[in-house]
């Protein structure tokens, strides 16, 4: 019910809102729970495992019971805090959990079957059979106990990430963060105070308390009114920090656009990363319930909650209230009730021997249980006299208060116990650089908040080597706490402790007598203090009981570990910009727009796009289109954009000494103008990468690796550079996407390329293994004669920017001598028929002897991986090594992946001699052809060996033959 | 997590590559035997303390540093340059 009075509401600006289906009104200023409220909704939710009908608890993002959906179809968002989400004009809300209505929920029969459903019922009872849990059971009890859903199609709303810096980073904007920040950017330092609120003043805003002479309220906003005004501090509303981390990083959610009707390009929610080389957590504190009978019906509040609603929102939670706790908090609830005009039944008071000014009916007992059927009609009250039933819509409770330390032990801190408040206390230095004030530390009165807000941030600025100056602190409140614990009124019944996982003060008992005495055994068998709300308001009150039942002390018991995030934090904000393309960016090399132009399909390698092959009209498969493009290198002339391969540019006088040492072979021997083949080791002896490298000047080098490679090899050659010779005098640098290079291959390419050079070139200028520079049209140009398909042939490398033009006018050229463009299909199929590896054949497990290269291992110097490279086993003749294969059988076809395994051995892995790594169907000799590792390989060419594929139920026998199917003595490349 | 790198200044975590212990620098000699080289290619200390390993900055400087790091707390003790302490000057 909505009452006068001059809260932070615009009652100008009136919203209409919907809550499953109906319409209501509310104010500008107002969230769900306050409108609901004010409109007399009590019922709001229904319970996760009973079903039991719930109501609003807390004003904060504490609150475990008023979760909502908002949103339709694929932007539907689940569990929202009806207590933190600001109402806007036109919001539609949805209750959870229920079926058909939260009004008439058929699953509230749960309620009635509660006596089965105790602690571990779950594990005891759906046991057996075992095949029944995952078909039945678990989807069962997830359709019956749950809280939200989300749509399951992909959403397209924006969310966004951002990082921040600052000097100090306050938690909080109550009375300590406020003076922290205060004096903290009154000394200059950069400021930036995150509140996860959408007005700043924490407490201040709720209370009906004066600070420095005026409403609390209005200081806070004075104080607001200064930071914006000054240029080193960050003012972040709505901003929750989630969590601490390593090096002064902290984790916060901004809720950027969820309180506004038509967000337009804003991100809904924004994920920062906020680094702060020191930090103040003033996040306040969190009031805990009691446990009693029925201790969950709407219109069962918390006590700061209620005023929260009474003083800010001008919303009265009911007509007729009960207030009960354990502290001087109770009394303060009653007087502004009773200021507020909302009648107070009862003044309930725990703490022996209290007494009360106020003119309300008061009893110094026990709330001992509730009574009503969707909401609360009637409070029974425990005297020394008896027990009285009062009737009440509302009942107030507050059994003290926890401080909000989360974030001070997400580095794995344990918190002190604190008997004064009779709550756990952040222990200083838990997470280096932050320190808690207010009642984040357990500092509960308002000039106690004040003053250790400017405390700390005096300490910090010390740290920061910054004057601290000296704070003027208001004058304010300093009234006692005076707490006597309470955590529950014995009697029979259930009592709930953790309301949003619907745990009882039986269900810990029941843990403690079958063992789970740990509180962390005790949490999972529980499942106490594991929903979103991460048992905010329960675990407290949770450990306690169990304390009791174990006869263990609180701070012998122990805390649960507190993890990040302190809120629930979407997937969807901490993964901001990592969705699609932001995950894996594309990599087009400069012939791209041309490749696609004819019609080319782009496979993904790694993160670049490679043509796959170059369709031409009438050809229906992609085999017709590889096979003309292999034709095309072996009789005339094709065009492949090899700009892929990483290169890097090596200088230095030592640059030979520094490639002798990483490469197996020799290269500080290599003639200027010429290029070499290279195999490089990891220091445990297997095969890195390969490639070749060519010297174009007396101290430099470019080097060419695999595209896969590219990254790893530059961070090794990095590596081996500064870690293991610095002594070597040279520079390394990736220029792989500075140059465009094509390979030109093909008995015409000599020829295509004089028709295009401005100096023609023949067999003396560039040889086999020849290199260096060219012009052509005017423009500076590499050459390097290698070849990756065994024919005569170049690559031609120039500046990127000119790559697009060059392969067109290379395409063009081919084309009209017979040839043209060729895709991944051919090359593969070009180098599959020399025998030519690629990382299908040096996978990390083989090692150069597998291959065959031993040759190339250099005695005459030390390498990488070359004393690894001896060890006994690694050059044994037995070990898998590279054959060629062709098929024998019925079954013309080769599969990669397939094994091998003897003539007539059956195929099984005890078996298993070796397998398939590469094949291809070679249209120059006319059959499938392919590369494996066979055991004793070299030795058993000419037998016939046995090739299944399990996975694809392919099998064949195979000849083995020689890797290199074509021309083996190499005469056409060199020619 | 964040590293001062003595290039580019305190920066977050996500700018390094981590390689390993800092005991790849210690390359043996060619004879040193097959115990060294064992040692060398796979034998690792997992402490629950101080350790030394190596962070490459490749989203940065490209320099390879050694960080004295508390695997308990995830304290940095130091950083250096991986050439430097190569070359015995850090």
């Amino acid at each position: 019910m909505r009452i006068d009075g001059t809260g932070l509401i615009d009652r100008a600006r009136p919203l209409r809102f919907s809550f499953d289906g109906h319409a209501f009104d509310g104010y500008h200023g107002d969230t769900l729970a306050s409108a609901l409220l004010a409109n007399d909704i009590r019922l709001v939710g229904r319970s996760f495992k009973y079903h039991r009908p719930r109501g609003i608890m807390t004003a904060g993002s504490e609150e475990p019971n008023a979760l909502v959906t908002v949103g339709q179809g694929a932007a539907q968002d689940p569990n929202l805090r009806a207590t933190t989400l600001e109402l806007h004009d036109g919001l539609e809300a949805r209750s959870q959990n229920r079926w058909p209505s939260l009004d008439w929920d058929l699953l509230a029969l749960n309620d009635l079957a509660a006596p089965f459903f105790g602690a571990g019922f779950y594990y005891k009872t759906f046991m057996w059979p075992r095949a029944f849990w995952e078909k039945l059971y678990e989807p069962m009890i997830r359709r019956a106990a749950g809280l939200g859903a989300l749509s399951g199609q992909a959403n397209a709303d924006r969310h966004e990430k951002a990082f921040a810096h600052c000097d100090l980073l306050v938690i909080g904007a109550g009375p300590a963060g406020l003076m922290a920040a205060l004096t903290a950017a009154r000394a200059g330092a950069d400021v930036i105070l995150a509140d996860e609120d959408s007005v700043m003043g924490g407490r201040l805003n709720a209370e009906n308390e004066e600070v420095g002479g005026q409403a609390g309220r209005d200081w806070a906003a004075d104080v607001v009114a200064k930071l914006r005004a000054m240029d080193n501090v960050r003012l972040m509303r709505r901003t929750t920090v989630s969590g601490a981390y390593d090096g002064g990083t902290y984790g916060a959610v901004e809720r950027v656009a969820l309180h506004v009707s038509h967000p337009g390009p804003a991100p809904r929610e924004c994920f920062w990363r906020i680094t702060a080389r020191r930090a103040i957590l003033a996040a306040g504190a969190l009031e805990r319930p009691v446990a009693f009978r029925d201790n969950d019906r709407p219109g069962i509040m918390m006590a700061g909650a209620v005023r929260a609603y009474l003083n800010r929102w001008n919303v009265a939670p009911g007509r007729s209230a009960v207030v009960f706790g354990n502290n001087d908090g109770a009394h303060r609830t009653a007087a502004d009730l009773l200021a507020a005009g909302v009648n107070v039944a009862a003044l309930v008071d725990a703490r022996l021997g209290a007494t009360t000014t106020l003119d309300v009916p008061f009893y110094a007992g026990h709330v001992c249980g509730s009574e009503g059927r969707k909401g609360l009609e009637a409070v029974s009250i425990a005297t020394l006299s008896g027990i009285e039933k009062v009737r009440a819509d509302c009942l107030a409770v507050s059994g003290g208060w926890n401080p909000t330390l989360h974030i001070a032990c997400h580095m794995g801190g344990r918190p002190d116990w604190s008997p004064d408040i009779a709550g756990f206390v952040p222990r200083p230095g838990m997470v280096p650089g932050l320190a808690a004030a207010g009642s984040a530390n357990g500092a509960f009165s308002t000039a106690r908040c004040l003053a250790q807000g400017a405390e700390a941030a005096q300490a910090a600025l010390t740290d920061l080597g910054l004057k601290p100056g000296t704070p003027d602190i208001p004058r304010a409140e300093d009234g006692a706490y005076d707490i006597t614990p309470l955590w529950s009124v014995p009697g029979k019944g259930r009592a709930w402790l953790d309301f949003q996982n619907d745990v009882t003060v039986k269900d810990v008992n029941l843990a403690a007598r079958e063992a789970y005495r740990s509180v962390e055994h005790m949490k999972r068998y529980t499942t106490q203090g594991m929903a979103p709300d991460q048992g905010k308001n329960s675990n407290v009150n949770a450990l306690a009981v169990l304390a009791d039942a174990t006869g263990r002390t609180i701070p012998e018991t122990g805390t649960t570990t507190y993890r990040p995030p302190f809120v629930p934090v979407s997937i969807a904000a901490m993964g901001a910009g990592a969705q699609g393309k932001g995950f894996a960016p594309e990599r087009f090399t400069t012939s791209h727009k041309a490749s696609v132009a004819a019609g080319a399909p782009m496979i993904e390698a790694g993160l670049w796009y490679r043509p796959s092959y170059f369709p031409a009209p009438g050809e229906t498969t992609w085999r017709q289109s590889c096979d003309r493009e292999v034709g095309f290198v072996r009789g005339a002339v094709g065009i492949c954009d090899v700009s892929t391969l990483g290169k890097i540019d090596i200088q230095g006088p030592d640059a030979g000494a520094f490639l002798d040492f990483v490469y197996t072979g020799m290269f500080s021997t290599l003639k200027v103008g010429r290029t070499r083949y290279g195999l490089m080791l990891r220091e445990d002896g297997h095969v890195m990468d390969d490639g070749t490298t060519a010297r174009l000047g007396d101290n430099h080098y470019l080097m060419t690796t695999t595209t896969a490679a590219a990254g790893p090899v530059m961070q090794h050659l990095e590596f081996v550079r500064q870690g293991l010779r610095p002594d070597l005098d040279l520079r390394l640098m990736p220029v792989t996407e500075q140059w465009a290079q094509f390979a030109v291959a093909g008995p015409k390419s000599r020829e295509l390329l004089n028709g295009l050079l401005d100096t023609p070139i023949d067999s003396e200028s560039f040889p086999f293994m020849g290199c260096g520079a060219v012009t052509l049209g005017g423009i500076d140009a590499r050459l390097f004669r290698i070849s990756f398909s065994g024919e005569h042939a170049y690559e031609i490398a120039v500046p990127a920017r000119h790559g697009d033009s060059l392969f067109r006018l290379l395409k063009r050229q081919a084309e009209a001598l017979g040839g043209g463009a060729y895709g991944m299909e051919a090359l593969n199929v070009l180098r599959i028929e020399k025998g030519f590896i690629t990382h299908a054949e040096i996978h990390g497990r083989t090692t150069a002897f597998d291959i065959g290269m031993q040759g190339m291992m250099s005695g005459k110097k030390d390498f990488i991986g070359k004393r690894a490279s001896q060890r006994p086993g690694l050059m044994e003749e037995s070990r898998e090594r590279l054959v060629g294969l062709k098929p024998t059988g019925d079954v013309k076809q080769l599969t990669a992946g397939a094994h091998l395994f003897d003539a007539g051995a059956e195929a099984t892995r005890e078996n298993d001699q070796g397998y398939v790594t590469s094949v291809g169907f070679s249209p120059t000799l006319g059959h499938f052809i392919g590369l494996g590792f066979l055991k004793r390989g070299p030795e058993r060419i000419g037998e016939t060996i046995r090739m299944v594929d399990h996975l694809r139920g392919v099998e064949t026998t195979c000849e083995v033959c020689n890797p290199v199917f074509f021309d083996p003595e190499g005469g056409r490349a060199r020619g | 997590m964040r590293i001062d790198c003595p290039c580019c200044g305190a920066r977050d975590i996500r700018e390094f590559t981590y390689k390993g212990d800092a005991l790849a620098l210690d390359r043996p000699d060619p004879d040193a035997g097959d115990a060294a080289w064992s040692d060398y290619v796979h034998n690792r200390d997992n402490p629950a303390g101080i350790t030394r390993e190596l962070w490459y900055h490749d989203m940065g400087c490209t320099a390879w540093l050694v960080v004295t790091r508390d695997t308990r707390s995830h304290e940095i003790a130091a950083v250096d340059l991986a050439s430097a302490v190569k070359e015995g000057v850090a």
